[in-house]
Parts: structure tokens; C-alpha cells; sequence
């Protein structure tokens, strides 16, 4: 799906959604990490929203404020859900570091997506600018992704499988 | 759902989230319908305090914990009988019930009936993941009848509850289904729910990614209905008779009148309430 987003105002109403949310799920990351003891992680990932948190700033910096809001399905995205948050249903309490970051390579990754599909069918020259240059950070991130995320070790493929399984009660 | 213009919204969702964190597994589906009624309360601009989330028992039912709205966390299955008391005592109260599958269609079953039938202005939430997760893995009402399980080898060969199609037949004025996977879809789907008069129910396939982890393919499976809702129950029925379980939006919108109470209770403050029960 192509995005034609035809003002500056809608623009940065679609971009401040877009890190808002991904500030908000890395949020919620966090706390399921440490709800099941995985401090690591939540560091990683309440690390992640305090970054996306400068992108929020920036956005409303940009637009002498908060942006306007539209209705939550009115946004358009190209999925479900906006591409810079880990999906609802991809957290998993075995997950290690490897898998984490790759979740967030992914966002970021969708992201980039995202702003460059509205550069490309933007009629709005502002509108192109303000994508590419946000298309173009996107990518830094995801290339200082890749790098952090070649310290760690591949997992298994089977990650996943816990030796002490929750057991269904008989 | 008619805002001409948008609008800087006075609430965001974060307001109505409590600093108690969720213990859910996760990935639980669970979260995503959190969001989404959060985002549908902010939508709505209504102030947290004028909402009253009402639960009974279950993973599900947790959510008034979650939330900086009023809630009551009450009994197995019996969250309609205090919502609909809440409802008519309150009714300038905004009343939603979160339940699960086992919640409010086995413990809570007859309750549901009533509770539909009864048209009292509220929406019932139900989150169904198809299985008992907080108690570890038991077959409930909507489980397949073939889901294998230790507790149900082989299945337990019931058809399952038919949620919508009962709530129908009951009486609610509204019915509609979402996944969880979705959240603005089922914001929308709850706007509409909280918008719409009378009793309204709104099934979230819900997956509970560590006893059904097979659910976590449901997103490949939920579809959007192809077909607008219908104020027919006669058209209703038929397609959620024949539906696959997996179409998502609104079925049915009715127009049968609410119950509101009919007591005056001006007469009735607290201090004649305790004079009359001698407290």
C-alpha cells in the first residue's frame, strides 16, 4: 500500500504516532521483562524507548508541539499495527538478547519503510524532505542495530523450548 | 464515530493506565486488547473517572488492576450481575465488563444470557483465547472439540459455545468480534460498542501464547467480514450461524430499548439506607 500523505500536518501527525507507540510497546516490553526476570532486557528495551523518545521530542519540536491526533484507525498504516512497534503476540518469556534486538532491527527496518514510501509519493516537497530525513535516521539506527547485534551468538532454532515447561494440570 | 475534524484529544491512553504491571505472559493477546480499550477511552475523551471496569475471574479479569478507571475485580462469572447493578445505580457511569471464555460463558453462562437479554447500556469485553490459562491449560467452552490436551486426550468432542450467535438469540444490541492482534481495529470495534444503547458484546480472539501457542497463527486466520452489519437478527443469525469463527466487524446492531431502572432512588440516600437496615 502506497501512503499518501499530502501535508506537512499529517505527516508529523503520522510520525509522532509511529515513535509514540514504539516508545509506549518498548514500555510495556520492559515491564514484562522484568515481571519475568529478565533484567537485561528490560534495560535493552526501556534503553530503546528512551531513544525513541528523542524522536517523539523531535517530531514535536518540529511541529511546535503536539501534533494533532487522528482517530486510531485512520492512521495509515501498513499493517495492523504502526511499523516502528513489536507487534502484539512476538514477546516471548524465553526470549534472550539475539531475539530482542532482532525485533527491534525489524521495527526499525519497517520504519525506514515507511518514511520512504511517503517520500516517494509525496507531492508535498516539505512533506519528501521531512520523510527522507527521517527514512534516512531510521536507517542509522538499524545499521547500528546490525553491529550490536553481531556481539551476540545465534540461537538454537528451537530458542523457545523451556527444559521446565508450564505444565497443563492434569 | 462522527468527529468531523481530528482532534488534539484531551486524553491519551496513558492516562488510563494504572503503574501496576501486567503479569501476563508475553505475547498474551491480552495486551493488545489493553491497548485497544485504552485507546478507545481516549478516543472517546471520556475522563477516567467517570468509567467503571467491572471483571470477574482470569487471566482477563485482571484488567481493572491495570487501569486508573474505576474497577471492581468480582466474582467467577458474576461480573455482569455487578456491572448491571453499577449500571443502574450509576447511569451516568460508562460501564464495560472484561471477561474470558470460561468466565463469562461456563462459570458466567447464564449470567451472559440474562445479561443480554436484560438490554442494560453496557458493553461486555470478552477475551477469548479458547482455553482456562490462569488455572494451566483446561479445555473451556470455546475450545475445539478435538483440541488435544492432557487434561482432554484426544479432545473433549463438544461443539463449542457459539458466544455471538447465543448472545443474539438473548438479546444484545450489539455484536461484534475482533483479534487482538488488530488493536485499532477493535478500538474501533469498542467505540461503537460503548457508543451504541443497550447491551453490547464484543468477542476479541484473544491467543494465549503459552497453553494454545498455536493460536499465535490466528492472525493468518481472522478475516474482515465482507459485509456490512445488519439491524436484521433473522440476516444476523444466519451468518454468524455459518460464520467460521475467524470473520471479524460488527454483526449485529439492534434497536431495542434499554433497561434503565425505573425506581426513583433520590428518596433512597445512604443515611435512609442505613436507617432502614438499623446500621
Amino acid at each position: 500500500m502506497n501512503q499518501t500523505i499530502s501535508t506537512l500536518d499529517a505527516f508529523l501527525a503520522h510520525a509522532h504516532e509511529l515513535e509514540r507507540e514504539a516508545v509506549e510497546r518498548y514500555e510495556d516490553l520492559a515491564g514484562q521483562m522484568e515481571v519475568h526476570n529478565k533484567p537485561e532486557l528490560a534495560e535493552l528495551f526501556r534503553k530503546m524507548a528512551a531513544i525513541e523518545q528523542q524522536h517523539v521530542d523531535k517530531v514535536e519540536g518540529l511541529a511546535g508541539g503536539e501534533p494533532r491526533t487522528l482517530a486510531p484507525w485512520d492512521y495509515q498504516w501498513q499493517d495492523p499495527e504502526s511499523p516502528e512497534s513489536i507487534p502484539v503476540g512476538q514477546g516471548h518469556y524465553r526470549m534472550n538478547p539475539y531475539q530482542a534486538l532482532s525485533l527491534v532491527l525489524a521495527c526499525e527496518e519497517r520504519a525506514e519503510a515507511f518514511f520512504a514510501n511517503v517520500a516517494e509519493n509525496a507531492d508535498d516537497p516539505a512533506v519528501r524532505e521531512s520523510a527522507l530525513q527521517f527514512a534516512a535516521e531510521e536507517r542509522e539506527h538499524a545499521e547500528l542495530l546490525k553491529v550490536w547485534l553481531a556481539r551476540y551468538p545465534e540461537p538454537k532454532a528451537e530458542w523457545w523450548q523451556d527444559l521446565d515447561d508450564p505444565v497443563s494440570q492434569e | 464515530m462522527n468527529k468531523a475534524e481530528p482532534l488534539v484529544s484531551r486524553y491519551s491512553h496513558e492516562d488510563y493506565k494504572s503503574t501496576v504491571k501486567p503479569i501476563w505472559c508475553p505475547g498474551c493477546g491480552h495486551f493488545g486488547v489493553e491497548t485497544s480499550l485504552f485507546r478507545a477511552l481516549a478516543y472517546l475523551e471520556l475522563p477516567p473517572e467517570q468509567v467503571a471496569i467491572i471483571s470477574g475471574i482470569g487471566c482477563s479479569s485482571r484488567i481493572p488492576a491495570y487501569t486508573q478507571c474505576y474497577g471492581f475485580h468480582g466474582v467467577h462469572g458474576r461480573a455482569p450481575a455487578v456491572a448491571t447493578g453499577l449500571k443502574l445505580a450509576r447511569p451516568e457511569l460508562t460501564v464495560i465488563v472484561t471477561s474470558g471464555d470460561g468466565d463469562a460463558f461456563s462459570i458466567g453462562g447464564n449470567h451472559f444470557i440474562h445479561a443480554c437479554r436484560r438490554n442494560v447500556d453496557m458493553t461486555l469485553l470478552v477475551m477469548d483465547n479458547e482455553v482456562y490459562g490462569m488455572t494451566k491449560g483446561q479445555p473451556s467452552p470455546t475450545s475445539p472439540a478435538d483440541w488435544d490436551s492432557k487434561i482432554a486426550p484426544g479432545g473433549t468432542g463438544f461443539s463449542p459455545f457459539a458466544s455471538l450467535a447465543v448472545a443474539l438469540a438473548s438479546g444484545a444490541n450489539f455484536i461484534a468480534r475482533g483479534f487482538s492482534g488488530d488493536p485499532n481495529g477493535v478500538a474501533r470495534l469498542l467505540v461503537e460498542a460503548i457508543q451504541h444503547p443497550g447491551f453490547s458484546f464484543v468477542q476479541v480472539l484473544s491467543p494465549c501464547v503459552t497453553y494454545r501457542p498455536e493460536e499465535r497463527f490466528w492472525k493468518k486466520t481472522v478475516h474482515p467480514s465482507s459485509v456490512e452489519s445488519t439491524n436484521d437478527p433473522a440476516v444476523a443469525g444466519h451468518r454468524l450461524l455459518s460464520d467460521d469463527g475467524f470473520t471479524t466487524g460488527v454483526f449485529y446492531v439492534g434497536n431495542r430499548p434499554c433497561y434503565s431502572a425505573t425506581v426513583d432512588t433520590s428518596n433512597h440516600d445512604l443515611r435512609a439506607i442505613e436507617e432502614d437496615l438499623a446500621l
